[in-house]
């Protein structure tokens, strides 16, 4: 009898070896001339034991990670297949805690099937959702996902049933699905991890959303950064077509399109002018998308983990989804922990669990040891919060109430030697790197910011430049025509609030001289 | 006098019927559905700070000063792209938006020069305005930041400037150009800080873009940065006249803005309803001629053309044209001299003419240049409609469906309603091009026609005869109006014989170069798309079958219902910018004003007893008959103003002979025309500028021309007429042109209710303006035709005589360029010469390789009727079997090779077909040699000092 061993092919885990990890198997097998195939998978996400292979037994899969190629011939020892033995051994994955306190909804199948295999995607449920929506027909699918409480989950939280509906109450001659998988927030990964380890997930959910707004052409917007993703999800969709489940029989296609590197193309309406063939450069609106969208039709656009959550909101019904959650918040977040963090990866759970719990409890604290100062929740455009605000639930409102977001749900951890002021100066700076240039605030704003906050780490008239920095960002705030410089204002703000020691601190690049 | 400001509202005026009511800063507003925030504040007088919006353009959001707040609504929406909504109740001024907006013109200045006073737009300069508006005090980030001040200038448009450092990116240039030119030449290049305004591709500057030069962008910039060099070499202007364009057929209006008497810049005016605010290069920038040193200012005579000009004052020249004229009546007869009327002159000026021959000569020898353009659209339009004129007015084209062009280039020809037309098929218009070329609006920026039938030279009728034998045979008829509005006789009559079999497209495509299907399918689109509008040009009536090809556009418009409404029509594009006005003030030897025949005695009754004199009842000659009869002798003297027929008329080495054959021949022109080498009085003549009139344009609207200066010569062109018909003893006591439209509305039904002051109360009139319609007429024939039911006219092609052979195998065909207009003495004396100067030879690749030219090479291009040479340009734009040149520029004198073909009811000379023969050759003809020098002995000026 032929054992599965399950190497990661997640661009996480291939990062850290896992295709040379996957080769030494092979290669030891054939060596020991033992019955092993090699599936490659997406990964489970717990990134701190990449590569992490999983070994098929009779009692279920059993993990051992990290690997490197180097440890490989140790794990056949004795010409026997690994066992539980192994010093690497983590047992059944299933039962480390990092995974087991989750709660598997869009994450389900990720890091466990075999992405490019249908059979695989049937076999763990997958189409369940598209059957349900076809036999409730388009208006209740629309109706479901109002109903599950599902939130745009790129960071705005708006309610994806009420965008649908929007759509499909427009009458037009053609209508979009475009899946915005532009990820470009700094420590999130979660988009990809789905298109590397699940991309069958994101095709249905797509698939649903045509049949449920009436579109029949949907277009998947993957960032240029995410090579493995684009390979998978355009092998996928020719694997789709092939069965009838994309194409003239499904009543709907999907092609893939690749970005040019702008961060600000992942802004909905940037990214529907980049689509279109134009400059990225973002839209005023009105006319809302759901109006006047790609090429001027009625467009649902919606982030690739709304789109991947609604196959499971339909196979399993709105309130399994909406019974999750706090607040107005309902179902799973997939928390996205990175930066300097002991247990980094990726963590879907109900809405609710507080920041502390996530960065000390379930992230175990900082990789270097060192006192976690301050958390950059939503990206690069997120707030800073610092321990004091340890106790904030996840969950939309509690981070607008405390002046922040949750964004896409990145968590980056910073310990005790960060410069708070730096942080600052690098948010206005990202935000002139990333601005398209359109609105003025954000064009110009962004490096006079930048240039300000050089002066107040120079120590050059800090309060003055403070005040003015204060001034800009409530220009920004106001003024900037979309979330890259209105939320430019939330990771400087939070940080001169918070950190206000780090902005008056005497700097000592004078007296280097 | 002052400036006319004319209001910014911002955004573009709503469409909808639907009203909605709001209320903003406490005043109620009721604006239409769809308006803007913005435009509708501006109509209840409220100001909203703004920078990047212009309501020339859509709204775009981006400079972030016209945030308001709105009552139940989070943040501080964009004033222009948000709509209204019925119950808002807006804010524009609050503490909060206060600070943003200072906040946003902090930013601003940081990167913006600070040289207001030695700035061109100072005073005019809407950043300085708001830096005002917003109350700006301080610039608190210093000056000391990365900026934009080191860039560089881009002068190398000879009309303006493009001056990035004091560029705010705000895009209002970018939009205007795709906007409204439609031409998609400018671009922003990089993004964030480095976002920069840039003119075509990487290395472009805005001379080697595709930059058509129409100043939308100068014209939409806020700032500075796009600047008139005359602007910044004159300063700003203190008032401005209202006055209309002396280019093309479009009649677009402009503000002259003046200093004194000196012209600052033409600026085009929203409120024209031709143009709507847009222009071309030529009416925006080519003014320049008006004041260009070739320019005569003294009148001059000479007893034989061998002679120097000899420099006289206006009493003596005006003398010697009236004893001469009596003289050759007295000894040749009351019919040996005729005039020759303008269509570049106003309605006053070409009425007069007409009055001068028909009362002070006392013959009907009176012709117009519409003869060589547009006579064919006359007669075939009033044999079919009834009246003698395009259809529809300009703004019809945003609702058509489908646009059928055919001969003509409005891209390059009419260039301001080109951009309308364009805009239009960017919204979804289907387009039908039926033209030898691929001209550029068959394949342009976002705009592609559905068919292109590339037909051969001379085909016209028969083409338009096979779609008619479509719509016929495939049960295309809108039957309904042609039972409603048209003479059911006629159109069996007609529908018969476009059934039959040799004008099927069948038969029709092979002959003509183009496929049956594009034939049939185009045919379809026509008559099923929606509304049918049909734009030609000369390439429909400079035929042997102009006047036929006319009327098969009317038969197919008729038949398809396409007609009475907006949308639809047969619209003539007019060459010219007074074409239509020159052919309606009864510059045609058999038809007084308002195309009634001269025979028909009541009208003419009514003349002779306003007029005070007996008119003859014979139409005169026409001007290829007065050619004819110099050479005969019967012809031997002519007075024609403001028109070169030397270099426009066909056939050149025929008129150089009949001119050369008489013995007074007038010119009143601007410059030393190439008619006036064989003349012997020269009336200097005044410009557009320094006259007061009408012109009627390509949709008969009346417009105003109003004085700006002095006349340089002394005289506007009407005041020379006047004392040629004094001298001749026939006085028109007229005091100002008013008083002569005056006259034309007394004794012309169609402009009974035309007047200066109608004309100053509205803007313009479209004519029929009478009784039944006071203030004119946008669309004819609403509820049936003006000659009372449409009138279908049989058109069986019959191929020109003008035939391709061995000997001339080609097929040439004329036209014109963006840059110039018509024969260049004014477009050639201006900058606009970098575009073009000099004309060309289109050539398909094949039949240059078959005759071993290369590109640039210098070619023979000869047909039977002579020869000339210039440079090749190797295009696949041409079929091969076609060549193509513009007949803008005297040393090349394409009209050397035209012949004296022309359409049978018209005299409309055959321009667009000729059989030629290109072969290589090392530089100009003999004859163009020999041509130029005759030229230059003939424009000698004997000097003060050698005359005393």
């Amino acid at each position: 009898m032929t054992t599965r061993i399950f190497v990661p092919r997640d661009a996480a885990a291939r990062a850290v070896g896992a295709d040379p990890v996957a080769a030494a198997i092979v290669d030891e097998a054939r060596r020991l001339g033992l019955a092993v195939d090699v599936v490659r998978t997406g990964s489970r996400g717990l990134f701190w034991l990449e590569p992490m292979i999983e070994v098929e037994t009779p009692g279920g899969r059993i993990g051992f990670g990290p690997m490197t190629a180097k440890d490989v011939p140790g794990l056949f020892a004795n010409g026997q297949l690994p066992s539980a033995a192994h010093p690497l051994c983590v047992g059944r994955p299933e039962d480390i805690p990092f995974l087991k306190r989750q709660t598997r909804i869009t994450f389900a199948r990720c890091g466990i099937v075999d992405p490019l295999s249908l059979a695989d995607y049937r076999a763990h449920g997958g189409y369940r959702g598209l059957e349900r929506a076809k036999s409730l027909g388009a208006a209740a699918t629309v109706e479901e996902v109002t109903k599950s409480g599902l939130r745009g989950r790129g960071g705005a939280g708006f309610p994806t049933g009420i965008k649908w509906k929007t759509v499909a109450d427009t009458t037009a001659d053609r209508k979009y699905i475009v899946c915005n998988a532009d990820e470009g927030d700094s420590g999130t990964y979660a988009d990809r991890m789905i298109m590397e380890g699940d991309p069958f997930l994101l095709i249905e959910g797509m698939t649903i959303a045509g049949f449920a707004v009436g579109a029949t052409k949907g277009y998947v917007y993957i960032r240029s950064e995410y090579p493995d993703a684009i390979r998978v999800m355009e092998r996928a969709v020719v694997l789709a077509e092939a069965e009838g489940l994309l194409g003239a029989e499904a009543k709907f296609d999907i092609e893939i399109r690749v970005g040019a590197g702008a961060y600000v193309c992942g802004e909905e309406t940037s990214l529907l002018e980049s689509l279109e063939g134009k400059r990225g450069q973002v839209r005023a609106k009105p006319p809302l998308p759901a109006h006047k969208g790609l090429f001027g039709r009625p467009t649902v656009i919606n982030n690739l983990i709304s789109l991947a959550t609604v196959p499971a909101i339909l196979a399993d019904g709105a309130k399994h989804y909406a019974d999750l959650g706090m607040g107005r918040s309902r179902g799973t977040m997939p928390i996205q922990l990175a930066g300097n963090v002991k247990h980094g990866g990726l963590f879907e759970a109900a809405f609710g669990l507080t920041l502390g719990e996530i960065v000390d409890d379930i992230g175990g604290g900082t990789a270097s040891g060192r006192p976690a100062r301050a958390v950059q929740v939503g990206g690069p455009l997120g707030a800073y919060f610092p321990r004091a605000l340890f106790d904030t639930p996840f969950d939309y409102e509690a981070f607008t109430a405390r002046d922040g977001l949750i964004g896409h749900g990145g968590v980056v951890v910073f310990d005790d030697s960060v410069d708070m002021a730096k942080q600052a100066r690098f948010a206005l700076e990202f935000c002139a790197i990333e601005s398209c240039g359109k609105c003025t605030p954000c064009r110009i704003g962004s490096v006079r910011g930048t240039e300000t906050m050089d002066k107040i780490i120079a120590g050059d008239r800090a309060e003055a430049n403070l005040a003015l920095i204060t001034d800009l960002c409530q220009t920004l705030k106001f003024g900037s025509l979309c979330a890259l410089g209105g939320f430019t204002p939330y990771p400087v703000m939070s940080a001169i609030k918070h950190f206000p020691e780090d902005f008056t601190r005497p700097r000592l690049a004078a007296a280097a001289e | 006098m002052s400036l006319v400001h004319e209001i910014d509202y911002g955004t573009p005026a709503s469409k909808s019927a639907e009203t909605v009511k709001l209320t903003i800063d406490g005043n109620e507003v009721l604006v239409p559905a769809g308006t803007s925030i913005m435009r509708a504040a501006m109509d209840a007088g409220i100001q909203v700070p703004k920078l990047c919006a212009t309501d020339s353009v859509d709204a775009f959001g981006s400079c972030r000063l016209c945030l308001v707040e709105i009552a139940g609504r989070p943040g501080t929406p964009a004033s222009c792209t948000t709509p209204v909504a019925a119950g808002m109740v807006v804010s524009t001024q609050t503490e909060r938006l206060k600070q943003v907006r200072k906040g946003v013109m902090e930013l601003y200045i940081s990167d913006h020069p600070l040289d207001c006073l030695t700035c061109a737009a100072n005073g005019d300069c809407e950043l300085q305005d708001m830096a005002g508006a917003v109350g700006l005090r301080d610039v608190r980030y210093g000056y000391a930041g990365e900026n934009h001040l080191e860039l560089e200038k881009d002068e190398s448009n000879p009309y303006f400037t493009f001056d990035a450092s004091k560029c705010i990116v705000c895009s209002r240039c970018v939009r205007a150009c795709e906007e409204v030119q439609g031409t998609f030449a400018l671009t922003i290049q990089g993004r964030g800080f480095d976002s920069k305004v840039s003119a075509g591709a990487f290395g472009d500057n805005f001379l080697s873009s595709e930059c058509v030069s129409c100043g939308a962008c100068v014209q939409a910039c806020p700032t500075a940065t796009l600047s008139e060099k005359s602007l910044i070499d004159i300063g700003q202007p203190e008032h401005s006249v209202v006055t209309t364009c002396a280019y093309c057929g479009v009649g677009c209006s402009f503000k002259a803005e003046m200093r004194g008497e000196e012209l600052v810049r033409m600026v085009p005016y929203k409120e024209g309803k031709a143009n709507h605010g847009h222009s071309c290069v030529k009416g925006r920038f080519a003014w320049g001629y008006a004041n260009h040193k070739e320019r005569i200012l003294n009148p001059m005579i000479r007893e034989s053309i061998d002679q120097p000009w000899r420099e006289v004052s206006w009493a003596v020249a005006i003398d010697r044209v009236a004893s001469e004229f009596k003289r050759l009546q007295q000894k040749h007869g009351r019919l040996a001299i005729g005039g020759i009327t303008s269509s570049r002159c106003t309605n006053e000026e070409t009425y007069l003419v007409q009055k001068l021959v028909r009362g002070g000569f006392g013959n009907n020898n009176v012709d117009t240049c519409a003869r060589v353009c547009h006579s064919p659209t006359g007669y075939g339009l009033k044999a079919t409609f009834g009246t003698s004129a395009g259809t529809q007015d300009f703004d019809s084209v945003d609702q058509a469906d489908v646009i059928l062009i055919i001969g003509a280039n409005p891209t390059d020809a009419h260039p301001v309603f080109a951009s309308r037309m364009k805009k239009r098929l960017r919204a979804g218009a289907k387009l039908i091009v039926i033209d030898p070329r691929r001209t550029d609006i068959v394949r342009m920026p976002h705009i592609e026609a559905q068919y292109h039938l590339p037909l051969r030279p001379g085909t016209n009728a028969a083409i338009l005869n096979a779609l008619a034998h479509t719509i016929v045979t495939e049960g295309l008829v809108n039957e309904a109006f042609v039972r409603d509005f048209c003479d059911l006789d006629a159109f069996e009559h007609w529908a018969t014989f476009v059934s039959e079999p040799q004008n099927s497209p069948e038969t029709v495509g092979p002959m003509a170069g183009v496929s049956p299907e594009a034939i049939r399918g185009a045919a379809r689109l026509y008559a099923t798309g929606g509304n049918g509008a049909i734009y030609y040009g000369l390439g429909v009536t400079e035929h042997s079958q102009g006047t036929t090809a006319v009327m098969a556009l009317a038969n197919l418009a008729m038949a398809t219902g396409n007609l009475g409404r907006q949308g639809v029509g047969v619209n003539p594009l007019r060459g010219q910018n007074n074409v239509q006005g020159a052919c309606d003030m009864g510059s045609f030897p058999h038809e007084l004003t308002g195309y009634r025949h001269i025979s028909d005695d009541a009208t003419r009754t009514m003349f002779e007893k306003l007029w005070g004199v007996p008119l003859d009842n014979e139409p005169g000659l026409r001007i290829p008959n007065m050619f004819d009869a110099a050479i005969d002798g019967s012809f031997r003297g002519i007075y024609v103003q403001g028109e070169d027929i030397l270099q426009s008329d066909p056939n050149t080495v025929h008129v150089k002979k009949a001119l050369a054959a008489m013995e007074c021949v007038v010119v009143q022109d601007l410059f030393l025309n190439e008619t006036a080498n064989y003349a012997h009085v020269f009336l200097p003549g005044s410009t557009f500028l320094e006259k007061d009139g009408t012109f009627t344009n390509a949709e008969r609207r009346i417009n105003r021309v109003r004085k700006v200066m002095t006349p340089k010569n002394g005289m506007a062109d009407w005041e020379i007429t006047l004392a040629i018909a004094k001298a001749m003893g026939f006085e028109m006591p007229y005091n100002h042109p008013s008083e002569i439209m005056d006259e034309i509305a007394a004794l012309t039904p169609t402009f009974a209710g035309v007047s200066y002051d109608l004309l100053d109360k509205e803007g313009s009139v479209q004519w029929p303006c009478n009784e039944k319609a006071p203030t004119g007429t946008p669309i004819m024939h609403i509820g049936g035709f003006a000659r009372g039911k449409g009138n279908f006219m049989i058109t069986e092609y019959v191929a020109t005589d003008e035939k391709v052979g061995p000997r001339f195998p080609l097929l040439l065909t004329t036209g014109r360029i963006l840059s110039q207009y018509n024969v260049g003495a004014q477009t050639r004396r201006t900058e606009n010469v970098v575009w073009h100067d000099e004309d060309v030879l289109e050539i398909h690749p094949h039949d240059a390789e078959e005759r071993g030219v290369r590109d640039g090479d210098w070619v023979k291009l000869d047909s039977r009727a002579g020869g000339t040479a210039l440079h090749a340009h190797i295009t696949d734009r041409v079929a091969p079997g076609v060549v193509y040149t513009t007949f803008h520029h005297p040393e090349t004198q394409a009209n050397v090779v035209t012949t004296e073909f022309s359409d049978w009811a018209t005299n409309c000379p055959e321009y667009k077909v000729t059989a030629v023969q290109v072969s290589p050759s090392n530089g100009p003809s003999e004859w163009q040699k020999d041509y130029a020098e005759q030229a230059e002995q003939s424009r000698r000026i004997a000097t003060k000092v050698a005359a005393e």
